[in-house]
Formats: structure tokens, C-alpha cells, sequence
């Protein structure tokens, strides 16, 4: 009996089944149910919000495309690319802006004032410089991912406490060993806030560089699916798209030792 | 004087910061006009500064930049509009419902990571190619900054006003409206702020890739007649609308905590 009632109570406290969890599911329902009855109503143009039944068969027949996953493939180099570019510069800047007041007061205002520009207005002239090819996608990519990095990197630097400056200099380490001993390993929060806020702005502007001009990458395929009007498509491009992104984020952020999502 | 010395002096430590990083602006611009002029950069892939200088007076008497740039601050300031309304009320309301907050903010935070401005072909089917599938781009790159902020301005606020509220007696309605609202502003007016500039980046690249509206189309039309000039200065123009418009909004969030 005691056994039934520990067993009874195990399940009721159980994270599985607490009133959170019962939340979620029903919102999820609601939505799911309200979306298959707006598909069948027949309210909107067809296709627009095509039926669950369409959008399943539509992820499981591009998960088991080969052409997708080598599409896939593409904005991945090109989004690795962009990040290894734009990141290592982005550190470099950072370090140097962070490690002098002068420089920093001198330059950083027009980083300040220009990471949060449109970057996709640049791609006329990417295209000009680097080509129609994935080198002005890699390109625009970078400058997207670039500012935020600098930025994190210098205000981080800035926060390194003084006592670890100071012993670093006791021990008369060089520059180098300030850097890679005292500087980085202290900066590794903001570093990897930098760097999963540089993926997210270099993901999107490789991707919206695609839509725009490309004939290869996840953004080629869905602005294909949006000219053939192959609505499920799309929608399953989307939400695949969605889930890797916010995966990419979290382990990005789980690797750095920070919360799993994006804070503002 | 020696630099060392120059940033050293008053004046030096006062201005020198702002006079380096123009000065090394302008030597950037007469180096491309000298590597451009010495035939090092093409000028069919870089035009010279002054060219693009001058195209600035063709841009605001032919291609109309002025009317354009109303055209974009209309569709950012409809965003703006709608972020306030729908992501103050979510926010608010995801603050008074905990078990909803509790079930649903880590969505939103997700939602915040996820690449949604990718989402412009799906609008352009259901808006059509219209000023609305812009706005509302703009409209949902923002909502999940305005919504976490709200909920989290007014989660901020300290738990002896709310208790100086009762003591007098106040409805819930009125601790809401009289102290925990006032007191979150500063949060709700950062979390607005990042809204804004997301949906401005979202309006004026969506304008750019569905080559409609005011900036953006501006910059693809002259892309596309190949005015290289032209096109760099609508950039250039561009630029100096969002900095100055973070600027002001920068400007406002300052006077505002400093208010509250």
C-alpha cells in the first residue's frame, strides 16, 4: 500500500506530467487542431496553410532527399566559413579595442553604431567584389558576424578582473602568454556569447544571400519552393531550418557553459 | 609632439580618440581614391569616393530618397506600433499567468534564435508583394525582444513599492498600472529598443529582397541599372538613417531611465 501511494505521488510530481508540461501539450494542440481546421475551412487561398498531413509527408520526403542534405551542406561551408573569417578577425578587433582605452574610444562608436545596419544591402557590392559564386555569400556572412563578435570581445576584455591582469604581468608573461594565458581563457563567456550571437546574424545573412542570388544552399531551396508555389515544401524547409538553428544555438551555448537559449 | 605625448595632453585624451578614428576614416576614403586613380581597384567594381559623393545630389533630386525614406519610416513606425501593442500586452499578460509564462518563455526565447526573417516567402504568399508582408517581418523579428523584456521589467520590480501599494489599499489593477508599470519601463523601453532595430534591419532587408518599398528597393534598382555610384551612396544613405536613428532611440532610453 505504502508502495502504491509512494508510486501514486511519484507520479503525480513527475516533471513528465506537471502542470507546465499539460500546458505545453494543450497549447500545442490547440494550435495543431486550429491550423488543420483553418487548412480544411477553406478560408485562405489554397495551399497557403496546407493541411499537418501535407507538411508531414512533405519533411519526411526532405529528410530522405540526398539533394537537401547536399544543399545543406553548401550553407553549412559557407556559414563555417563566414564564422571562422568574421570570428578570428572578430577576436583579434576585440582584443585590441578592449586592451587599449584610446583605440577603443576611437573606433569602437563606428563598430557601435554600424553592427546593427542591415548587412543584406551590402550583398550588390559583395557581388560586385567577390562574384555571384559562394564567395560573396562567405562574405556577407563575415561582415554580418563580425561586429557582434568585436563588441562582445572588447566588453568582455574590459571585465576581466585586474587582479589576473596584474599577476599576469608579475610573472612578466609576453604578449602572447597574456593573451592566451590570462586574457582568453577569462573572456571565455563573453567569446561564446559573441560567437552564438555571430551565428545566428552569419546563418541569416548567408541564407537571405541565397534567396536572393544563388543556385545552390537552403536559401536557393526555399525561394525554389516559393516560385513553384510547393507551399508544404517550404513549410517544411522552414521548420527544419528552425530546429538546426536553435540546436546550433544551444550547443554553441552549452559548449560555452551558458544557458541554452538566446538571452536579450 | 610625440603621439604618446598628444594622448596624453587634455586636449589629446579629450579629442584625440574622435580625431583618430575620423582621420583614419578620411585616409581610408583617399586611399580607394588613389588606389582607384593608380588603376590598383577597378573603378567598374569600386567607383571613386568623389563620384560617389556627387551621386548623393542625383539620388535626393531623381531618385527621390526623401520620399523613399518616409516610405520606410512609415512601415518601421507601423512595426513599432504593432511591438507595442502585441508584445507589451503578451509580455504583460505572460507576467500575470506564471504557469503560461513558466510553459511558454523559453519558446519565445527560442523563437528569439530562430532565423525567422527567412520566413519572407511565406508572407509574400499570403500579404501578396505589399507594404504589409514588410511590416510584418519587421513586426515578428521584434516581438520576442519586447515580450522577454516586459516580462522581465516587470518581474524587476521591488517587492517593498508593491508593498507600499498595498498598505494603501490599491487594486491589483492599480499596483499594475501606478507601480509595477512605471517601474519596468526603463527594461520594457530596452527591450522596445532592440525590437525596433530588429524590425529596422528586417524592413529594409525584406524591402531589398522582394525590391519593394522605400530604401531597400531603392538600393536593389540601382544595383540592378548597374549605377555603381549611385548604389554605394544609397548605401551610404542608409547607414546614416540607422545610426542616427539609434542615436535618438539610444538618446531616449537614456532621458527615460534617467526619468524613472
Amino acid at each position: 500500500m505504502a508502495d502504491a501511494g509512494r508510486l501514486r505521488q511519484a507520479v503525480i510530481t513527475s516533471p513528465a506530467l506537471s502542470p507546465v508540461t499539460l500546458v505545453r501539450i494543450a497549447i500545442i494542440v490547440t494550435i495543431l487542431v486550429g491550423w488543420e481546421l483553418l487548412a480544411r475551412s477553406g478560408l485562405l487561398y489554397r495551399d497557403v496553410v496546407p493541411s499537418l498531413v501535407a507538411i508531414a509527408n512533405a519533411i519526411v520526403a526532405l529528410l530522405s532527399d540526398q539533394s537537401y542534405y547536399w544543399n545543406l551542406g553548401v550553407t553549412a561551408g559557407e556559414v563555417g566559413a563566414a564564422l571562422a573569417i568574421g570570428g578570428i578577425s572578430g577576436v583579434i578587433v576585440g582584443l585590441v579595442l578592449g586592451a587599449n582605452k584610446f583605440l577603443s574610444r576611437a573606433y569602437e562608436p563606428y563598430l557601435y553604431y554600424l553592427g546593427p545596419t542591415p548587412k543584406i544591402i551590402f550583398f550588390p557590392i559583395m557581388i560586385m567584389w567577390f562574384g555571384v559564386g559562394p564567395a560573396s555569400k562567405v562574405a556577407l556572412g563575415t561582415l554580418s558576424c563580425f561586429f557582434p563578435i568585436a563588441l562582445s570581445v572588447a566588453a568582455g576584455m574590459r571585465q576581466i578582473d585586474p587582479v589576473l591582469i596584474r599577476v599576469g604581468k608579475s610573472f612578466r608573461a609576453n604578449v602572447w602568454q597574456m593573451v592566451t594565458k590570462v586574457y582568453l581563457p577569462a573572456m571565455r563567456h563573453p567569446i561564446i556569447n559573441g560567437i552564438r550571437l555571430g551565428l545566428g546574424v552569419a546563418l541569416i545573412g548567408t541564407l537571405l544571400a541565397e534567396t536572393k542570388l544563388s543556385n545552390r544552399g537552403i536559401g536557393f531551396l526555399i525561394i525554389q519552393a516559393y516560385s513553384l508555389f510547393d507551399m508544404p515544401r517550404m513549410y517544411a524547409m522552414l521548420i527544419v531550418l528552425f530546429v538546426l538553428a536553435i540546436a546550433a544555438n544551444t550547443l554553441v551555448g552549452r559548449l560555452g557553459g551558458l544557458d541554452s537559449i538566446k538571452r536579450f | 609632439m610625440s603621439s604618446t605625448a598628444f594622448a596624453r595632453s587634455r586636449f589629446g585624451s579629450r579629442f584625440g580618440p574622435a580625431l583618430l578614428g575620423f582621420g583614419t576614416l578620411v585616409g581610408l576614403i583617399a586611399l580607394m581614391q588613389g588606389l582607384i586613380y593608380f588603376g590598383v581597384l577597378n573603378e567598374f567594381i569600386v567607383p571613386y569616393p568623389i563620384d560617389i559623393f556627387r551621386a548623393f545630389e542625383r539620388i535626393i533630386v531623381e531618385e527621390h530618397v526623401f520620399d523613399r525614406f518616409l516610405l520606410t519610416l512609415q512601415e518601421c513606425v507601423t512595426a513599432a506600433v504593432l511591438l507595442a501593442i502585441f508584445g507589451i500586452s503578451i509580455g504583460a499578460i505572460l507576467y500575470k499567468v506564471d504557469l503560461l509564462r513558466r510553459a511558454t518563455e523559453t519558446w519565445v526565447a527560442a523563437a528569439a534564435a530562430a532565423p525567422t526573417v527567412l520566413m519572407y516567402p511565406l508572407f509574400l504568399v499570403i500579404f501578396g508583394r505589399s507594404a504589409w508582408t514588410i511590416i510584418m517581418m519587421g513586426f515578428i523579428a521584434g516581438l520576442p525582444a519586447v515580450i522577454l523584456k516586459t516580462i522581465e521589467g516587470l518581474s524587476g520590480t521591488r517587492r517593498v513599492l508593491i508593498n507600499v501599494g498595498r498598505s494603501f489599499n490599491l487594486t491589483h489593477w492599480q499596483i499594475f498600472w501606478k507601480i509595477q508599470l512605471p517601474s519596468a519601463l526603463p527594461t520594457i523601453f530596452t527591450g522596445f529598443k532592440l525590437g525596433l532595430i530588429f524590425a529596422l534591419i528586417n524592413v529594409v532587408g525584406v524591402e531589398f529582397l522582394i525590391n519593394f518599398g522605400g530604401l531597400g528597393q531603392l538600393i536593389n534598382d540601382l544595383a540592378e541599372r548597374y549605377d555603381l555610384a549611385g548604389t554605394y551612396a544609397a548605401i551610404c544613405f542608409v547607414i546614416l538613417v540607422s545610426v542616427l536613428f539609434f542615436m535618438v532611440v539610444e538618446r531616449i532610453e537614456r532621458w527615460l531611465t534617467r526619468a524613472v
